[in-house]
């Protein structure tokens, strides 16, 4: 492949990434007593902590690439995600990217007490879209996600449905929109058999309308079906950047170990 | 490790350049004021549909749904007038006490549901705004909204008691209107304001119950505004006159009643109100927008 046929849609720059968490009280700081000596010992740095999520991380993803991101748990994979779509600030280098990444994970929460129509609508308006757009759109929406199928659930609150329901229309709202770069985080993993190959496809089918697509999942079989290639990635440093299949083998056998 | 670097740019081109000859923007670029407030425009259906959704998910749950909004500010009054105008007779001398309390509190009690409604909106909303994108403004402004419809249905309540209580109706009522505006201006900016300062100082959300008392005591909500000028003079009476929930106040009780003595002549009331406005609400949107991409760390 020439490089001049190739337009990078993202582009990390060494990029790092440091969460504060606020609230991260030991058990020993839990009494009033205690939180005051904290203020006048001045360590008050107890209550924040950083974490050095992703240390240093370079790619460029090209137009028309499903890239699979991979593993283990809590090796930055999600972070790293949230923040080449804009959502979380790097402390050092850069990320960027064409248009406006979107992010569609398992947790991205919607409105409970809502239910699941309203929550298409304002979904979508989130994202952008005109009223008239979310009109055409809610009844193409639902019935993709399969909410419909056991009885008018599309009208009932979310905080009933079971969890694999949530997120098939959590997944379905942002796959309605024609996106430059999506990122998807496990939504695949979750959701039965049916509703997997009927998201695989639209996955293919938005990668084909030139978009660029990254996976994250611990389902091996969901990124050999969908991505070519492949980043490894391991305590918040590249492993491995290459053709899926090559990656796999090698993550595979350090996993073994 | 050799792998991780620019492995798929043979031309060994740096990234930086690479970005720029494609025109890739570096994910969170923050905007230029002007242009942030047209994309917030943009997504005005978007705030509309959140603040809906958040008044049918609060009172989703209750039996009476909807007809909170009108019973919250009716039972409100109720207590009001039972303990300051029955039992205890603050008004004693001032002309119908009733209305003139029940004013002061429904319009104190619409900043004041904006202000603790706009400090929970970042930090209530982290799901939101880790999943989606959209401008961050949409939150607090939302709130802010809630605030307003709500207050509008409090303000048909409050007319049925001013009208009840014997005050005439005349072509000054009109100018509850502009003061409404003035006003919701104002809470929007407040709203902005008190979401970043709320997703910054977590501590602060204890405090604004504590903030909002004593603002409250210091607008003449539950006694006359005379007794500022009975008991101040000087600096002290000018500080205190321009508080502007004390302007506000003042203005609607202008507009609704009759023979009711203000704080200062309509016309300083309004600049007043004009100028806290523009002001409040010009500054809570720009230090809201500084923020803007941080809002997501959390």
């Amino acid at each position: 492949m020439a490089d001049n046929e190739r337009v990078p849609t993202v582009i990390a720059d060494d990029a790092h990434i440091i969460y504060k968490i606020v609230g991260a009280i030991g058990t020993n700081q839990a009494s009033p007593l205690s939180a005051f000596k904290r203020l006048l010992t001045k360590t008050n740095s107890a209550n924040v902590r950083e974490v050095h999520a992703v240390k240093g991380v370079s790619f460029v993803a090209y137009k028309g690439e499903a890239i699979g991101l991979i593993g283990s748990n809590g090796s930055g994979k999600s972070t790293l995600l949230r923040a080449v779509a804009g959502l979380l600030p790097v402390q050092r280098g850069a990320i960027y990217a064409a248009g406006q990444p979107s992010l569609l994970g398992v947790n991205a929460a919607l409105m409970n007490d809502l239910s699941g129509e309203r929550n298409v609508e304002l979904g979508c308006l989130a994202m952008g879209m005109s009223p008239g757009e979310v009109k055409e759109r809610t009844k193409a929406i639902i019935d993709f996600s399969g909410i419909n199928e056991r009885g008018d659930f599309a009208s009932l609150p979310m905080r009933t449905y079971s969890s694999g329901m949530a997120a098939r229309l959590r997944f379905s709202i942002a796959a309605a929109k024609q996106h430059d770069v999506l990122l998807i985080d496990e939504a695949l993993a979750t959701g039965d058999a049916k509703f997997r190959r009927r998201s695989e496809a639209r996955v293919r089918e938005l990668r084909a309308q030139a978009g660029t697509v990254f996976l994250v999942s611990h389902s091996e079989q969901s990124i050999r079906d969908t991505c070519e290639r492949a980043i490894w990635l391991e305590s918040g440093l590249i492993r491995a950047d290459g053709p899926t299949a090559d990656v796999l083998k090698e993550y595979e056998s350090y996993m073994k170990k | 490790m050799p792998e991780t670097a620019v492995a798929d740019t043979a031309t060994g081109v740096p990234l930086k350049e690479l970005a720029a000859r494609h025109g890739l923007a570096s994910s969170g670029r923050l905007l230029g004021p002007v242009e942030y407030a047209r994309q917030l425009w943009g997504y005005r259906h978007f705030i509309t549909a959140h603040a809906k959704a958040k008044t049918v998910s609060t009172l989703g749950t209750t039996n009476l749904g909807t007809l909170w909004q009108v019973l919250t500010p009716a039972i409100n009054a109720l207590v009001y007038y039972i303990i300051f105008g029955v039992i205890i007779g603050t008004g004693a001398n001032t002309t119908n006490f009733v209305p003139y309390l029940c004013i002061g509190v429904f319009v104190f009690g619409f900043t004041q549901a904006t202000v603790s409604q706009g400090v929970n909106s970042i930090t209530g909303n982290l799901g939101l705004i880790r999943a989606l994108h959209f401008p961050r403004a949409s939150l607090p402004l939302s709130a802010a909204l809630v605030e307003i419809r709500n207050f509008i249905t409090a303000m048909g309540v409050l007319l049925i008691i001013v009208l009840i209580t014997g005050e005439p109706v005349n072509l000054q009522w009109l100018l509850i209107l502009p003061a409404m505006v003035l006003q919701a201006m104002f809470n929007m900016g407040m709203a902005m304001g008190g979401a970043r300062l709320g997703s910054k100082m977590r501590d602060i959300k204890q405090l604004i119950p504590f903030i909002m008392r004593f603002w409250m005591y210091a607008s003449a909500v539950l006694y006359p505004v005379t007794r500022f000028t009975d008991h101040l003079h000087g600096w002290k009476l000018h500080l205190v006159e321009a508080n502007p929930m004390l302007v506000f106040v003042e203005l609607y009780r202008h507009s609704l009643m009759e023979n009711v003595t203000l704080a200062g002549s309509p016309r300083l009331l309004w600049t007043e109100a004009v100028i806290w406005a523009v002001v409040v609400c010009g500054a809570g949107f720009l230090y809201f927008w500084r923020g803007e991409k941080g809002y997501g760390r959390g």
